[in-house]
């Protein structure tokens, strides 16, 4: 999700955004999946005790100071980065700082999105503004209040870690002021801090949230309970699509300790005292199925279409020059095809949900990225107005995009219906989540070039053939073919070619898909900077040199790659059996660029560091921006080296991870970060890590062994890793 | 009614042999810093302690389990529970979290039957614990960070 396109949603004012910018995002939002989002009827973040500064800052008469934290903590600690902006404009310490999960409410939209998403690497850039506007605005009614009690002029007036203060030597608590201070009106001007003067954004600073996780204290959606809350197992389709024919529960029902079977459409759910119950009691149940129309879905048609697909022409992504015509008269010419494989997003934490259908409508208890969402489906499937459901975000375990999908908040949602008044607590085994995911697409890329005599990049074509997303999910965000979250990394190509043609083919193939983290940032990488490198060998250039020419207008570009040559000692030279690949792109409003370094051992090739120079503008909480790489990293690595879903008969293959294969222990490189700030305000983070992995390891490989990659996973092309 | 010693306490368990240990802790007893990852002992996340062996609690059944003492996240403690929880504080291991239970027992048991463990010791010891998240590096800088922390104290 990337700042170029000009054409997603916008809500810039989101702070102050009411109705009417909600209904804006609703008709984004509508269609698909989304169908019966509605705005609730009353402003929960108005019903914020005691004391509301505003939709963010709650300050207790006992001095609690809480951010009411709008989007949703995965691992990407978003609690620590968003409160360090609150607190370092209202003058307290962030670690003292209490977080509670913001309600469904259209003030918590998120702006570069549009719709109450955690995702795109955009909690922090779209809160920069926002949520040190919201300490400041909290901080200067505080004062105010304080000016006033005192018959003082506010500019006589400051603050010291929780109190203000007067010249006179007066000073009274944010928590005894917090009463009158929220009877003053709203300020309309907010000055925030200058750079120079921050004392905690871009210190180090502690997770807010590691003791507790290290404790086993955190409590994620699996962990919810409720009074008399019982659980249900779900049986859906082996083939995904499909629906239920008919079901024979006798032998299920009679199981101790079940409660009821409800056939919900797609799929059976068992519900039961316990879970191991209604799991137990779900292998006895005889379901015939109507597979659908996925039936016959393998691997290969998958491939097959796509190749379909590459003989279309699509739909422009960027252009400039005449490609075509230089393509004709350069004196070196390469093609070549990329191809990505499907993959499972398999976080930690399976699917899971706690939902409760009663009298006072529906509440819903379960870790998501996109509450608005999950009220929306709720209300559809429960069939309780939007505005009587209620969203408790929990502790993600583990997101990576999986959770922006909310299809198991609605089963939950239809499966409580079924049994009012009960929390029913629905919980997916690791085969139902591998076997019924959003499978980050398959894509295919068709890419050529053209070298003049001296070996300079004078044309380029490149077309990315893939499924649409956002088709499904936001399908009004789709226009003319484009659908903006296929086009990262090529929308934003860092590089200066005088002929260039670029285009995407939105491509079904019979597969629902997901956004996986970095999204169509990993497709594009992969094909491109894969290609530029097979370029660079072309012309007889070191890949770093190569790129460095075609970065001229591209300072912060070029400031990374040179660094991480620096770092990497990409100009020294190895001993044999050891080699580097390069890849450089700008992603979500950062600049990074990536040396891999792997060396032969035995028949399989060793994975030995990774080594990011990254450089996000300003680093708001700088350890976290490592460990955002390094997770990242792992991440690129699951896409690159063995991670695959295939289908067969229309059924994934793959059920656990003994075959989908994630990384461990023992097969981690050592990776070092660099994080320089090279402009004044932060870029994303989330997703930066993940996309060069690919290049730069199948670069590195080419190095090695002269064996180019083209596809993933690499082990597909018996590239074996220790 | 299955007795179980679970964090030094007895408790009464009502529920059928053949139940996971995992599921036993989780619905019937209420304990859930113990995590259901996989249900085939491929990730770890429902680590706990078996008479101070670290085993896969969603393959270990009810029936089992009499005379043993589990230990989970929640009953860690002693000098080595104490120094790895300090270290993953010192260096922000977890991220989303939700493995840590799992990393946390594991790397305490690895470093009470060994206190100086090698890149290759943590290899072998913590390979079975997935993080979809991808904090192995902190947890190895950890494991080391707590071994220091106990060197220095004995």
């Amino acid at each position: 999700m990337n700042a170029n396109h000009d054409d997603l949603p916008r809500n810039d004012d989101a702070p102050n955004a009411g109705r009417r910018d909600f209904l804006k995002t609703s008709a984004v939002l509508g269609g698909g999946l989304l169908i019966g989002i509605s705005l609730p009827a009353r402003n929960f973040a108005a019903d914020l005790k005691p004391v509301a500064a505003n939709a963010w800052v709650r300050i207790a008469p006992d001095n609690a100071i809480t951010l009411i934290c709008h989007r949703n903590e995965m691992g990407q600690d978003v609690h620590t980065s968003l409160a360090l902006l609150v607190a370092e404009e209202l003058g307290v310490d962030v670690n003292a700082v209490r977080i509670e999960q913001a309600p469904v409410d259209p003030v918590y939209i998120n702006a570069l999105l549009g719709g109450q998403i955690t995702g795109g690497s955009t909690s922090v850039r779209d809160a920069w503004e926002k949520l040190r506007s919201a300490g400041a605005t909290a901080r200067m009614m505080l004062v105010a209040a304080a000016a006033g009690a005192w018959k003082v002029p506010v500019a006589e007036c400051g603050i010291d870690n929780g109190f203000v203060v007067h010249t006179s030597g007066k000073r009274e608590s944010y928590g005894k002021l917090a009463d009158a201070a929220a009877k003053l009106p709203v300020p309309t001007q907010v000055e925030l801090k200058k750079r120079a003067d921050f004392t905690q954004i871009g210190k180090p600073q502690h997770r807010l949230d590691a003791p507790a996780k290290a404790r086993g204290k955190t409590v994620f959606g699996l962990d919810v309970s409720q009074p008399g809350m019982v659980y249900a197992s779900i049986e859906q389709c082996p083939v995904i699509g499909g629906k239920v024919k008919s079901v024979d529960d006798a032998m299920a029902k009679a199981i101790k300790g079940v409660i009821a079977i409800v056939d919900i459409g797609d799929a059976v759910a068992v519900v039961a005292d316990h879970f191991w119950v209604a799991k137990t009691a779900r292998e006895a149940l005889a379901i015939t199925w109507d597979y659908g129309p996925g039936a016959g879905l393998t691997t290969e048609k998958i491939r097959a279409t796509l190749r379909e697909g590459a003989k279309k022409d699509g739909a422009i992504v960027k252009q400039n020059g005449d490609s075509a015509a230089a393509m004709k008269t350069a004196a070196k010419t390469l093609h070549a095809d990329y191809e990505s494989q499907l993959l499972a997003h398999a976080t930690l934490e399976p699917m899971n949900c706690l939902a409760l259908v009663g009298d006072k409508g529906c509440d819903i208890w379960t870790s998501t990225q996109f509450p608005q969402g999950a009220q929306g489906v709720a209300a559809a499937r429960s069939g309780v107005a939007a505005e009587r459901v209620r969203i408790w975000p929990q502790f993600i375990g583990g997101g990576f995009g999986r959770r922006l999908d909310v299809d198991f908040i609605g089963q939950a949602a239809a499966i409580a219906k079924a049994l009012p008044g009960k929390p029913v607590k629905t919980i997916w085994t690791r085969e139902d989540d591998i076997r019924n995911d959003f499978y980050r697409p398959a894509c295919l890329h068709t890419l050529s070039a053209g070298l003049d005599a001296q070996g300079n990049l004078v044309a380029f074509e490149s077309k990315m053939v893939s499924a649409s997303i956002t088709n499904r999910m936001f399908p009004g965000v789709v226009k003319d073919d484009l659908d903006p979250f296929m086009t990262e990394g090529a929308v934003n190509l860092t590089y200066a070619i005088p002929n260039a043609m670029q285009r995407v083919v939105i491509q079904e193939f019979g597969l629902r898909v997901g956004y996986w983290r970095s999204v169509s940032h990993a497709l594009n990488a992969f094909a491109i900077e894969g290609f530029i490198d097979e370029l660079a060998h072309a012309a007889g250039k070191d890949p770093v040199a190569f790129r460095l020419a075609l970065l001229g207008s591209q300072p912060r570009q070029r400031a990374v790659l040179e660094r991480v040559a620096k770092e990497s000692g990409w100009a020294d030279k190895l001993p044999a059996g050891r080699a580097r690949g390069v890849a450089s792109m700008e992603s979500y409003e950062t600049h990074q660029a990536l040396v891999a370094e792997v060396s032969q051992a035995g028949d399989k090739i060793k994975l030995d560091r990774l080594v990011y120079v990254v450089d996000p503008g300003i680093a708001v909480h700088p350890d976290q921006i490592v460990a955002q790489i390094q997770s990242g990293a792992v991440s690129g690595l699951i896409n690159t080296l063995r991670g695959k879903i295939t289908l067969k008969e229309g059924r994934v293959e793959q059920s656990n991870f003994h075959d989908f294969l994630l990384l461990r222990m023992n097969q981690m490189p050592k990776i070092d970060v660099v994080v320089i700030e090279g402009a004044d305000k932060p870029g994303g983070m989330g997703e930066v890590g993940v996309p060069l992995v690919a290049p730069a390891i199948a670069n590195a490989v080419f190095a090695l062994t002269g064996k180019r990659a083209r596809a993933l996973p690499l082990s597909d092309a018996n590239i074996a890793f220790v | 009614m299955t007795k179980l010693s679970i964090n030094g306490k007895n408790v009464d368990v009502d529920a059928a042999p053949e139940t996971p240990l995992l599921w036993v802790l989780r619905d019937h007893l209420g304990m859930t810093g113990t995590k259901f990852g996989c249900g085939a002992a491929l990730c770890g996340a429902c680590t706990v302690h078996l008479d101070g062996v670290p085993v896969r609690s969603c393959r270990i059944f009810l029936g089992t389990l009499a005379g043993k003492q589990i230990t989970t996240i929640e009953g860690l403690g002693g000098r080595v529970g104490g120094a790895v929880q300090a270290a993953w504080d010192k260096i922000d291991v977890p991220q989303c979290g939700y493995c840590q239970s799992g990393q946390v027992l594991a790397a305490t048991a690895l470093l009470t039957r060994n206190p100086k463990p090698s890149d290759a010791d943590i290899d072998a010891a913590m390979s079975g614990n997935l993080c979809r998240c991808g904090t192995y590096q902190r947890i190895r800088s950890a494991i080391h960070d707590a071994a220091q922390t106990l060197g220095a104290g004995s």
